[in-house]
């Protein structure tokens, strides 16, 4: 039996080849950019498919600012550009105003900030940071990326059939969403919104599952849980939050297809479209929002842990100290997950839902404020003293930090079921969440790309840009989001095409004109980026190994990519990824893969983890050497 | 060579990881449908399933608790080498997982007689058919991994592979058993 295990495994390694490139395998174009099987290309698709859904849905911001700025203005070019139809006398109608902010959401939220941060940074980091040769299944990766990439042109497509795109809002609420009838966007866009949904849901959760395995199965000699980089453990558990809510959206969808469809009554009851009575009775609009927010509440950590990850990473890199709290980190990334999947109710306060469970989901939800605030003065506490220094990179992960807080704070009043009377739907709930999901993920978003782009492409991004790209999108975004919480407290709702036809919000015109012009320029911001990325992706200054003196593994690998990432053996990791400044040693990084007795002179008891073999070691080599130690000189 | 046929080896393991967690969001698939039965259901006294649920389904069950029973069987020829076995106990597996199809539709057609169709003011009854049905869906695909598990028993395939999928199938088949056991009783509980 033993003997047969070997003989098939040696054929079993010729036959497994195909998929297995160690160099002996000729790539063609199609294999090596287009069908790849390889993390990091893989990666770099799920990027720029994201930042060119994030370009479009950026612009369609614009145009919706455009309205509410100027209702009563006409601006030709929008018909030159969108037709009549659209945009009839350079104005944007109704119709097309819900389906632009509706796909303003949709294509955010999941496109950008789950598939093009979670895709891109989770594939490209979690083999090189923990030694892996690429994912635990690469064809699984690849037809993640491409139901990704077919579920992006799907909603594309949505704009150019005759009824307009789906408009019913992101969360497309039945009955809006259920009755074709209802709007024009109720139509076929629905439906095509329908199957891009399905379709992306299965692309995150085949990404999500080999993220999982991966991350249990194949890690390198060494690298146990507790001596991964942070980046991996917000990986690991975005991906655990992705699995367990993804399939419920499904669920949800399936019923809403049946009802569209089929003449089901899961979600309708006594509705009357155009003086017709529907011969619909019987449902119950509430399960939709009950389906629907048990995903939706844990995609919003889906998108925030990520750049939460990111961050962790990227701070402690450039304040050249360790992680401050680096188990309090982990556990309360754990907390915010198994929290994550008991708040969705404070999404329906208003809904007719028993008070005693709308109070039952405001303690939880505040609750989670703790794990929040944890992280939050951990990053405090790792930026305080430290040396720092301010890449682009870490700019952004400072901006982080600065909409966590911001946007965390008025989480608090939201979550509270009793303010929520007040301040639900309005442009208070527009302002919390885009600072503290929107511009906080963003940012975590752009970090990572300044931080990692010279592992991805092997060159440097341009600095100077960088830093004009911060201070404009950072300054941009708060113009953009912190007036709204005024015009939220005041009752302005959200989601409406001319709100101040009515009369006591008209003063708020001129905040709104004020607004768009910071949205205007924000986004202009956006194009030093664009720039940037593109232009330095085949000009920019070529990249030494380890650019940012960083401690992780990716940094060992060659700057060259090479399909198996490491030539010859994978290194193995010998201590945790933080070790900045250790006072006693001559550099101030340790890369993990260095061992401690390379390291004598700064080694404390502690290291060893309790092995009283290494101690003595230690504690012998510290007599020795006890006259050099701790002058002043040494660091 | 030897560390890569260790990798190979390794992958192999995540490889099959991949199965569980594939499992568990599929699981989480029926248990929001469950659960939204119970929330949709609750809210109104003139919901609920309200017939006798169809004699086979009961049919069905036994079916698929046999079928279970011939996966391990194949499971456990594989690992013995014992591919002529190997062949037949998965054939008879794919036999039974059709009979289990037959039995299912034979049961909404008794549904469907019985008045409680699937386009229904009483969404409770239609619960029923999405739960059997997004139920046959995940049998159509345990059918597919059962056929792949044949081929490379025909095939031949280097043993460490073939008991491999042999395992991947097997695991996903008592889990679709195990499935529409908890089905059947959720649906009986809720008579």
């Amino acid at each position: 039996m033993a003997s047969t295990a070997i003989h098939d495994s040696a054929v079993l390694h010729q036959h497994d080849d195909h998929g297995h490139d160690h160099g002996h395998h000729k790539e063609t174009f199609i294999t090596k950019y287009i069908f790849s099987q390889d993390h990091k290309m893989i990666a770099k698709q799920f990027l720029i498919t994201g930042i060119v859904m994030a370009v479009v849905a950026m612009i369609l911001s614009i145009l919706f600012r455009l309205q509410l700025a100027w209702p009563d203005e006409s601006f030709p070019l929008l018909e030159t550009f969108l037709g009549e139809k659209w945009a009839e006398g350079g104005r944007i109608k109704p119709d097309f105003y819900l389906a632009i902010v509706t796909i303003h959401g949709t294509m955010m939220v999941f496109f950008v900030l789950t598939a093009g941060l979670s895709g891109t940074f989770s594939n490209l980091l979690i083999p090189l940071q923990l030694g892996a040769r690429d994912m635990a299944s690469p064809f699984l990766n690849m037809l993640s990326y491409w139901l990704f990439f077919t579920s992006c042109v799907i909603m594309m497509c949505s704009f150019f059939v005759e009824s307009g795109p789906a408009s019913s809002g992101w969360t497309v609420y039945p009955p809006l969403s259920a009755l074709p009838k209802a709007i024009s966007g109720s139509g076929t866009g629905m439906t095509l919104w329908l199957i891009s949904m399905v379709l992306f849901v299965a692309s995150s959760l085949i990404g999500a599952l080999n993220y999982i395995s991966t991350i249990l199965n194949m890690r390198t000699k060494g690298m146990d849980m507790w001596k991964m980089p942070l980046t991996i453990w917000a990986f690991f558990l975005t991906a655990i939050v992705g699995v367990l809510s993804f399939p419920v959206l499904v669920s949800a969808v399936v019923l809403l297809i049946f009802d569209r469809s089929f003449g089901t009554s899961f979600y309708l009851s006594d509705i009357v479209v155009a003086g017709q009575i529907l011969p619909n009775q019987g449902g119950s609009p509430v399960l939709w929002q009950h389906l629907f927010w048990f995903l939706g509440h844990p995609e919003v950590y889906i998108v925030i842990m990520p750049a939460l990850g990111i961050t962790s990473e990227v701070i402690a890199t450039n304040s050249r100290k360790p992680i401050f709290g680096y188990h309090a980190m982990v556990y309360s990334l754990i907390g915010i997950t198994v929290l994550s999947f008991i708040v969705w109710g404070h999404h329906m306060f208003v809904t007719g839902m028993n008070p005693f469970l709308g109070g039952v989901f405001m303690i939880t939800t505040l609750i989670i404020a703790v794990p929040s605030a944890v992280k939050t003065f951990n990053y405090l506490a790792t930026i305080w003293r430290g040396n720092l220094r301010f890449t682009p990179a870490m700019l952004f992960a400072v901006g982080l930090v600065s909409f966590f807080i911001s946007g965390g704070l008025t989480g608090l009043f939201l979550g509270n079921a009793a303010l929520d009377i007040n301040l639900h739907d309005t442009y208070f709930v527009v302002a919390h969440f885009h600072l503290v999901m929107g511009c906080a993920a963003i940012f975590g978003m752009l970090c990572g790309v300044y931080h990692w782009y010279p592992k991805m492409f092997g060159r440097l991004m341009d600095e100077r840009l960088g830093y004009i790209h911060f201070w404009l999108t950072f300054i941009g975004a708060y113009l953009v989001f912190f007036p709204m919480h005024f015009m939220g407290i005041d009752g302005v709702p959200r989601r409406y095409y001319a709100f101040t036809e009515f009369a006591f919000m008209q003063e708020w015109l001129t905040v709104n004109v004020f607004i768009t012009w910071a949205a205007i320029i924000s986004a202009l911001a956006q194009v030093a980026f664009l720039w940037n990325f593109f232009y330095s992706i085949f000009y920019g200054k070529k990249s030494p190994q380890n650019p940012w003196d960083s401690n992780t593994l990716e940094w060992t690998a060659p700057v060259e990519h090479l399909h198996g990432n490491w030539p010859g053996e994978i290194p193995s990791v010998h201590r945790w990824p933080y070790d900045y400044s250790k006072p006693g040693h001559h550099a101030d990084f340790i890369p993990q893969t260095t061992p401690f007795s390379e390291t004598m002179s700064s080694n404390l008891l502690h290291d060893f983890e309790g092995n009283p073999d290494a101690e003595h070691i230690q504690q012998e080599w510290d007599k020795e050497h006890a006259s050099e130690r701790h002058t002043p000189e040494q660091v | 060579m030897e560390n890569l046929q260790v990798e190979d080896r390794l992958n192999l393991k995540a490889k099959k990881f991949l199965m569980w967690l594939f499992i568990i969001a599929s699981f989480m698939m029926f248990a929001a449908l469950t659960s939204g039965f119970i929330v949709y259901t609750e809210g109104n006294a003139e919901r609920g399933i309200k017939v006798l649920l169809p004699k086979a389904f009961m049919y069905s069950s036994v079916i698929i608790i046999l079928s279970s029973i011939t996966a391990h069987m194949a499971y456990l020829s594989a690992k013995g080498l014992q591919l002529g076995k190997q062949k037949l106990y998965i054939l008879l597996t794919i036999l039974l997982g059709i009979a289990f199809f037959y039995s299912q539709f034979q049961a909404w057609q008794a549904l469907y007689n019985s008045g409680a169709y699937f386009v229904n003011y009483n969404a409770s009854q239609s619960f029923i058919y999405v739960f059997s049905g997004a139920h046959l869906l995940h049998v159509i695909v345990g059918l597919f991994f059962l056929i792949y598990a044949l081929i490379g028993a025909i095939r031949t395939i280097p043993q460490v592979r073939n008991v491999f999928r042999m395992e991947v199938a097997s695991i996903f088949w008592h889990f679709l058993d195990i499935l529409w056991i908890y089905l059947y009783v959720f649906l009986l509980l809720n008579q």
